[in-house]
């Protein structure tokens, strides 16, 4: 129902005209390395954006700059009304709203897989136990590995790893998921399951942010492809603009090396 | 293809047995070739020569009345035998904690459970203690297995287990000490292996939380507590332990205040509290350290806060990963206890020497030695054995 409302104008495609995300002239530094150029992004409700780019293009480090993982040297970050100063309260809000997916999982080893979904319910969120108990089981039934629940995360394939990490971070029920390179770590046998569990995301009409090299993904999914190149935005468009009328030369050799 | 794969699994073979007989065995390791056999010769007759001294001495030689006739004095030393049914109940009151932990928890806590009921068995079988001894060991016997059974099959929660154990501390401190009920026991008649006991369980469970904030402190990003941590950890870290308990004999009376005065005992508890702490301070920090990076920002991702991120995700993954090291703290700490005999309190140590320079028991020092040595190696054998326990415990699921 969602794919039948996402249009294919060019420029910024709307879902909703409710910008939810909004980035403006983000420029970091590690040391002296400049690793993000003056980006400027903004990203509707709703909406699915694919970021490309060649290793060290600084594609994660931008993502991470969104819910405050990275703090940026200059720019400003707004996401949903909240601006992302170094006030903790606010980085908190941001963290609330926003969702992240690791490359490495990043579950929590010592606690069984129901415990990892209950943590930010229970304690950031401050649910009853009963209610956050629920959440998780339907949300582990979201992802297709309800039977899963009392085991620890070491018991688990990549991929189910992968799939219990998003449904921790759906269950803050986030306005926005933010995926790091959600299928870079896993068995090639096990890509599929993760990304069919992200199409059905974004299918419900979740806004999403994905750091990805799955070109297949990425053209059917993405609501607009983002590609970076040397900590700047290259080049802007659909997956169709990108993938077959590329503007840019840098896009060009991006793509001829990857496809 | 499923058909293929059927034909691949049929194939399978069993591995080749590997189990051999002890003959087997020795020629393998033991006499395959000339250079070994000559050695496993050598070393057969050595080791044959030191276990024959050994089992000889203990066995005919050695006298062991010295032990048995002093063994009140080995344990709680100069407790007033009068109050002795003070020392007896706050026996009682672990052996309880022990039993009800065995019945609830199991595993790591029965065994421990049954170490202990080893040494009342030996006790209550042995020739030498007196019938009032043997009358209080059958209660330790029935309280234990009356715990056990409590805890087996009506103690649901491990809080209230949990709660046992905190409340127990404090109830075996008013047996010993009176609290000003009980007639009061001045301290330098707490000697023994109950001292030994009380200034190492004080040191190490009193110097964990401790090392736990030191370490916390140390990598806090506010540098007053930051600086202040370093700065003890190091300077404690450089001090021998001998030296902290002289300071707090000699010089910690100086620097009070007139009139006031801190019990001798109580200076080298927290002296040696202070100086573990340093030391556990280290190892928390390695177990900090051994988290990897993902964990935080998963956590933070999630929106933890930087306290719950400490309690609920690091620490005890931090906690998990230094069990070993902990415990090998601990045992140390338990072991260096004996260095209170150098500055004038009695220990098991301090006991030993008084034991042996009395007339009566003039030249039987190997007696006790060996026997203050084999106490300490039972208890420091049953930590280690623990520790082991509990790790593999928990490294199922884990990882």
């Amino acid at each position: 129902m969602a794919q039948t409302q996402r249009s294919i104008e060019v420029g910024p495609v709307t879902k909703t005209d409710k910008m939810i995300i909004k980035c403006e002239g983000i420029n970091k530094w590690y040391g002296d390395m400049h690793v993000l150029k003056d980006v400027n992004l903004s990203i509707n409700k709703g909406e699915v954006l694919v970021i490309l780019g060649p290793s060290g293009s600084g594609k994660s480090t931008f993502i991470r700059t969104i819910n405050g993982l990275e703090p940026i040297q200059q720019g400003h970050i707004e996401i949903d009304g909240v601006s992302l100063t170094h006030d903790l309260k606010d980085i908190e809000a941001i963290r609330k709203e926003t969702g992240m997916v690791f490359q490495q999982f990043n579950l929590f080893p010592h606690m069984t897989i129901l415990k990892n979904i209950m943590l930010g319910p229970i304690w950031v969120k401050k649910k009853p136990k009963a209610e956050a108990e629920k959440l998780a089981r339907e949300l582990l039934d979201r992802v297709g590995i309800p039977e899963q629940a009392d085991k620890y995360p070491g018991q688990l394939s990549g991929g189910q790893q992968q799939r219990v990490a998003i449904a921790r971070a759906l269950a803050m029920q986030p306005e926005i998921m933010l995926f790091d390179e959600p299928t870079s770590a896993l068995d090639p046998e096990m890509i599929k399951e993760v990304l069919d569990v992200m199409k059905e995301l974004a299918r419900s009409g979740m806004t999403m942010l994905c750091v990805t090299h799955e070109m297949g993904f990425a053209r059917e999914v993405a609501d607009r492809i983002v590609l970076f190149d040397g900590g700047e935005i290259v080049e802007t468009g659909t997956p169709e603009q990108l993938f077959d009328h590329p503007q840019h030369e840098r896009t060009k050799l991006f793509l001829s090396q990857i496809l | 293809m499923s058909v293929d794969l059927k034909i691949i699994e049929a194939k399978q073979i069993a591995p080749p047995k590997t189990s051999t007989n002890a003959w087997e065995w020795a020629k393998k390791n033991l006499f395959n070739s000339w250079l070994n056999t000559i050695l496993t010769f050598i070393a057969s007759a050595v080791l044959f020569q030191i276990i024959y001294a050994v089992f000889g001495w203990v066995l005919t030689e050695a006298q062991w009345d010295v032990i048995t006739e002093n063994y009140k004095l080995f344990m709680v030393g100069q407790y007033p035998v009068a109050q002795l049914w003070r020392m007896w109940a706050a026996l009682t009151t672990l052996t309880l904690m022990f039993g009800l932990s065995a019945g609830r928890f199991k595993g790591t806590m029965l065994r421990l459970s049954g170490i202990l009921l080893i040494v009342y068995l030996i006790h209550l079988g042995a020739p030498f203690t007196s019938g009032s001894t043997k009358i209080w060991l059958a209660t330790q016997i029935s309280i234990l297995a009356l715990g056990y059974l409590i805890g087996h099959y009506f103690v649901r929660a491990k809080r209230f287990t949990l709660i046992g154990w905190a409340l127990s501390i404090p109830l075996i401190l008013f047996f010993i000490q009176g609290f000003g009920i009980l007639p009061a026991i001045r301290t330098n008649v707490w000697n023994g292996l109950m001292l030994t006991l009380l200034i190492a369980v004080f040191a190490i469970l009193v110097s964990f939380p401790i090392g736990i904030l030191l370490a916390l402190g140390r990598t806090s990003h506010l540098p007053v507590i930051k600086y202040f941590c370093i700065a003890y950890i190091e300077l404690i870290r450089g001090i021998p332990l001998i030296t902290i308990f002289f300071m707090a004999q000699v010089l910690l009376p100086l620097f009070l205040p007139t009139g006031l005065t801190i019990d001798n005992v109580i200076r080298v508890m927290l002296g040696a509290t202070l100086f573990t702490s340093a030391y556990m301070a280290e190892n928390v920090r390695g177990g900090l350290q051994s988290i990897p990076n993902g964990q935080y920002e998963a956590a933070k991702a999630i929106g933890l806060n930087p306290v719950q991120t400490t309690f609920f995700i690091i620490l005890p993954q931090a906690l998990r990963a230094i069990i070993p090291t902990i415990v090998g703290q601990s045992i140390a700490m338990f072991k260096d206890t004996s260095l209170v005999a150098i500055v004038g309190l009695v220990d098991l140590l301090g006991i030993a020497q008084s034991v042996k320079s009395n007339p009566e028991f003039l030249g039987r020092h190997m007696e006790v030695y060996v026997f203050v040595a084999f106490v300490y190696w039972v208890i420091a054998y049953s930590m280690s054995y623990s520790s082991r326990r509990i790790e593999k415990s928990l490294g199922i699921g884990e990882r």
